[in-house]
């Protein structure tokens, strides 16, 4: 059914180092910002991933801080495992989230980042609270332990399938009433919404361009691998660079380098080179394994799996169904944004858009990496599953593993389950 | 006059219905009644009531139910009140019920709506967000609206209109049925051996199962009875149980507290019918008493969001000082995340105030009872020999 793809890449790896080169210097950058705060003056603001209103923050010459980022980068530097027994001893529960215990972790032992530099004390915790009850709780933690001003942004959750007016409006006026004036009291700077605008331009730049590169996995081969590859994708952003120029200039790159790849027939690069044949489309919910990473991904690619479409790679936030961060309405648009995040989404709305990504991306099924830590994805999955086996006639297959504790990853459980699988899909073709 | 026993069988007996007998016949008893559903933590009763239907707690399935096809739907590491309340609606024991509310306590619980939206779609399934930003221009703004909103789906449910008397009277109804409650606990906390925790449990329990008026009565009568009972006076120690607000706990597991020297004066079980702290206003606009009581007057518990740092679990401390406690059991069901979460930062509020505590974790189908009735009796022992009174 697909085209074979067995070149290996020389020159195309090169430019894809260009972006990869790219980010790994954006994320260095702002690593070295937040170190140097302390004597650069600059405010600190921690926040979370879904919802993450960066370009309002810009807009106070503060530099952020994202607690899940640190937690995952210290999930793929096997740092997390230490870091969540420290919190566990310190006495908090076995059964909570482990990004919350890697990040308690890390503050118990000095608070030092994943590019081995100390990180500051926040001089405001920007409580996001979107899609994620843990959220709450979290920030509540951390101004336990720093004594910090802490500013909430509630978003209502989607509970009946839509983004009402008295929903968008209760975020503004939080953005108005509550958000912006801590921030002008904290940064010392004035608000200008002019400012705001042009990130904004600059996010809805970066924004069709994260959609383009999403949406190349419809060609078969797809040339990216849209959950293992989609997490470097979506990473700038999804952090501290959405509506800078550095993240509008790193999907330019990366465009340019996926258009090579698809004028190459080439399919997704992996960690070990071009991917071979490509044998089996898939569409993945869940957040991965960040402890195992590169392992869970080559369980994929040795067998000639590459996954076409991710609903992880939304969760902080959905554009591929036409939303952009929009200059004209600054406010409202950050509300919509933070509205729209995927786990800010009820049920029958997750499993309508995996329903359109099989059809729409001609997937052979679903894959469900269930996280233990987090109940916001997990809670439903099963059901969801069905669902979509019902709706689409495609099977479905569920494993089981964590964010960022490694207790939580067995190798062997996973690889079954995957070879059982991918067997399953090759029996449903033998009967179609 | 009835006595607690009598009042607390018949108790006994609508919390061991599973198939919800009492709430078919009312529903049963006149064409066109419907009843709305309702999981913890707080939703506003008023609501329903104002609009002819019959609210109903809904609590998960407790010790009583197999749950064989719930665990099909959940994960190991979710906790049990969700799979419970799933098997309660496959196995048909809610199929009477036309709707149901979910309050915004925690992440399996909000995304329980979106389960019955997809299993249940003839039914009326509704995330409750309550706001937590408690400014009256901000989040109180969206509350209203959102009340309202639930007015107008409530109006469509039920084919009645939710006047604004209507709603005043359901708003005087369950005052009352808090005033009594408080009433109640007051009487416990003062004479804690003449109001045994299983039996205030209970009677608690058969107010999210009654109409408010037969509840109202119910406790009224049980006060009265409970006030001029002659029971023994133990030499237990007094605790305050924090944990408990939304997966309940066996009820076994409060009778385990009891019989190993514990008397329980205060706890967090079924929340909603404490939330307000003061009386929501009885004249005026219904719905903006409504709002305005639950953005300044509702409980504190870890589900919501405390806004002041120096405030952080002074409720619970609060708690320990009123009811006259002398240490506290946290009892978390496992894998709950707004307990389990908040729970260091309550033990820090209470180690501050020099205040004793254990921990640990349940299901609601927990049967094991030796290992808690050993930890609680240690406790209350170290009380007894070494606490403030000793």
């Amino acid at each position: 059914m697909t085209t074979v793809a067995t070149k290996k890449i020389d020159l195309r790896e090169a430019q894809k180092d260009q972006s990869m080169e790219k980010q790994k210097e954006m994320i260095a950058g702002n690593f070295t910002r937040l170190a140097r705060a302390p004597q650069t003056g600059e405010k600190v603001s921690y926040t979370f991933v879904p919802g993450n209103i960066n370009e309002l923050v810009m807009c106070f010459d503060m530099v952020g801080n994202f607690p899940e980022i640190n937690a995952l980068q210290m999930g793929m530097r096997k740092k997390s495992g230490n870091f969540i027994f420290d919190a566990e001893r310190a006495g908090h529960s076995e059964d909570v989230c482990t990004y919350v215990k890697t990040d308690l972790g890390m503050v118990y032992n000095g608070n030092i980042g994943p590019t081995g530099e100390r990180l500051p004390e926040p001089d405001i915790l920007l409580l996001s609270y979107t899609g994620c009850f843990t959220f709450l709780k979290w920030f509540e933690l951390l101004r336990h332990q720093y004594k910090c001003p802490t500013v909430m942004l509630h978003v209502p959750y989607q509970g009946g399938g839509k983004i009402t007016e008295n929903m968008r409006k209760y975020v503004v006026k939080q953005l108005k009433e509550e958000v912006i004036p801590t921030l002008e009291r904290i940064s010392g700077v004035k608000f200008d919404i002019d400012r705001l605008r042009e990130y904004l331009r600059e996010s809805a730049r970066a924004e069709d361009d994260l959609v383009w590169v999403l949406q190349t996995a419809r060609h078969k081969p797809s040339p990216i691998d849209a959950y293992f590859g989609g997490v470097y994708y979506v990473g700038p952003i999804f952090s501290a660079f959405r509506g800078t120029r550095d993240a509008t200039e790193y999907y330019r790159l990366l465009r340019a380098e996926i258009q090579a790849r698809i004028d190459a027939g080439l399919g997704p690069v992996t960690p070990e080179g071009n991917m071979g044949e490509e044998k089996y489309r898939l569409v993945v919910e869940g957040p991965p394994n960040y402890t195992n990473l590169r392992e869970f991904w080559k369980m994929f690619y040795d067998d000639g799996a590459v996954v076409v479409a991710s609903s992880y790679t939304k969760v902080g936030g959905v554009y591929d169904f036409g939303f952009r961060h929009d200059p004209e309405h600054p406010l409202e648009s950050l509300a919509d944004y933070c509205l729209g995040c995927y786990t800010n989404m009820n049920l029958p709305q997750r499993v309508d858009m995996l329903v359109n990504y099989i059809n729409d991306y001609e997937a052979d099924g679903l894959l469900i990496n269930s996280i233990k830590s987090c109940n916001s994805f997990s809670a439903g999955q099963l059901l969801m599953m069905r669902e979509v086996e019902k709706r689409t006639g495609k099977p479905a297959a569920f494993v089981e593993t964590d964010l960022v504790d490694p207790r939580y990853f067995s190798a062997a459980n996973v690889k079954n389950r995957l070879e059982s699988y991918f067997q399953m899909v090759d029996q449903k073709r033998r009967a179609a | 006059m009835a006595t607690t026993d009598q009042i607390i069988q018949r108790c006994q007996s609508l919390f061991e219905d599973l198939h919800f007998t009492a709430a078919r016949e009312w529903k049963a008893a006149e064409p066109d009644r419907k009843v709305v559903g309702f999981m913890p933590i707080y939703v506003p009763r008023e609501l329903i009531h104002a609009a002819g239907m019959l609210p109903l707690g809904i609590f998960g399935g407790g010790d009583q139910i197999e749950v064989i096809q719930g665990d099909a739907y959940y994960q190991s590491y979710i906790c049990r009140i969700p799979r419970s309340t799933i098997e309660l609606f496959l196995t048909k024991r809610l199929d009477f019920v036309d709707g149901m509310l979910f309050p915004s306590i925690c992440d399996v619980i909000r995304n329980l709506t979106g389960m019955l939206q997809l299993i249940r779609p003839d039914m009326y399934a509704h995330y409750y967000d309550m706001p937590q930003n408690y400014d009256d221009r901000v989040g109180g703004e969206f509350y209203v609206n959102e009340l309202q909103e639930l007015r107008h789906d409530f109006e469509n449910l039920s084919g009645n209109e939710i006047t604004d008397a209507a709603l005043r009277v359901s708003i005087v109804l369950f005052n009352r049925n808090r005033e009594l409650i408080k009433e109640l606990y007051i009487l416990r906390a003062a004479e804690p051996w003449k109001v045994p925790a299983t039996e205030a449990y209970l009677l608690s329990r058969a107010g999210m199962l009654l109409p408010v008026e037969d509840h109202n009565v119910l406790v009224e009568s049980y006060i009265k009875a409970a006030r001029s009972a002659d029971r023994p006076r133990r030499d237990n120690c007094k605790i305050v149980l924090s944990g408990m607000f939304c997966e309940q706990p066996p009820l076994n597991l409060i009778k385990s507290l009891e019989l190993a020297g514990c008397y329980v004066v205060d706890d967090d079980f079924m929340l909603i019918n404490r939330w307000m702290q003061e009386p929501v206003s009885e004249t005026g606009d219904p719905i903006e008493a409504l709002a305005r009581a639950f953005l300044h007057h509702s409980t504190k518990t870890s589900a919501t969001y405390e806004p002041i740092e120096a405030d952080k679990g002074q409720y619970l401390v609060e708690a320990v000082r009123k009811s006259g406690a002398e240490g506290v059991i946290f009892a978390a069901p496992s894998f709950c995340d707004p307990a389990l979460l908040e729970r260091p930062m309550l033990q820090d509020a209470l180690n501050a105030a020099g205040i004793p505590y254990i921990a640990f974790k349940y299901a609601e189908n927990s049967g094991q009872m030796q290992p808690i009735r050993e930890q609680a009796g240690t406790f209350a022992d170290s009380i007894k020999l070494w606490g403030e009174n000793a």
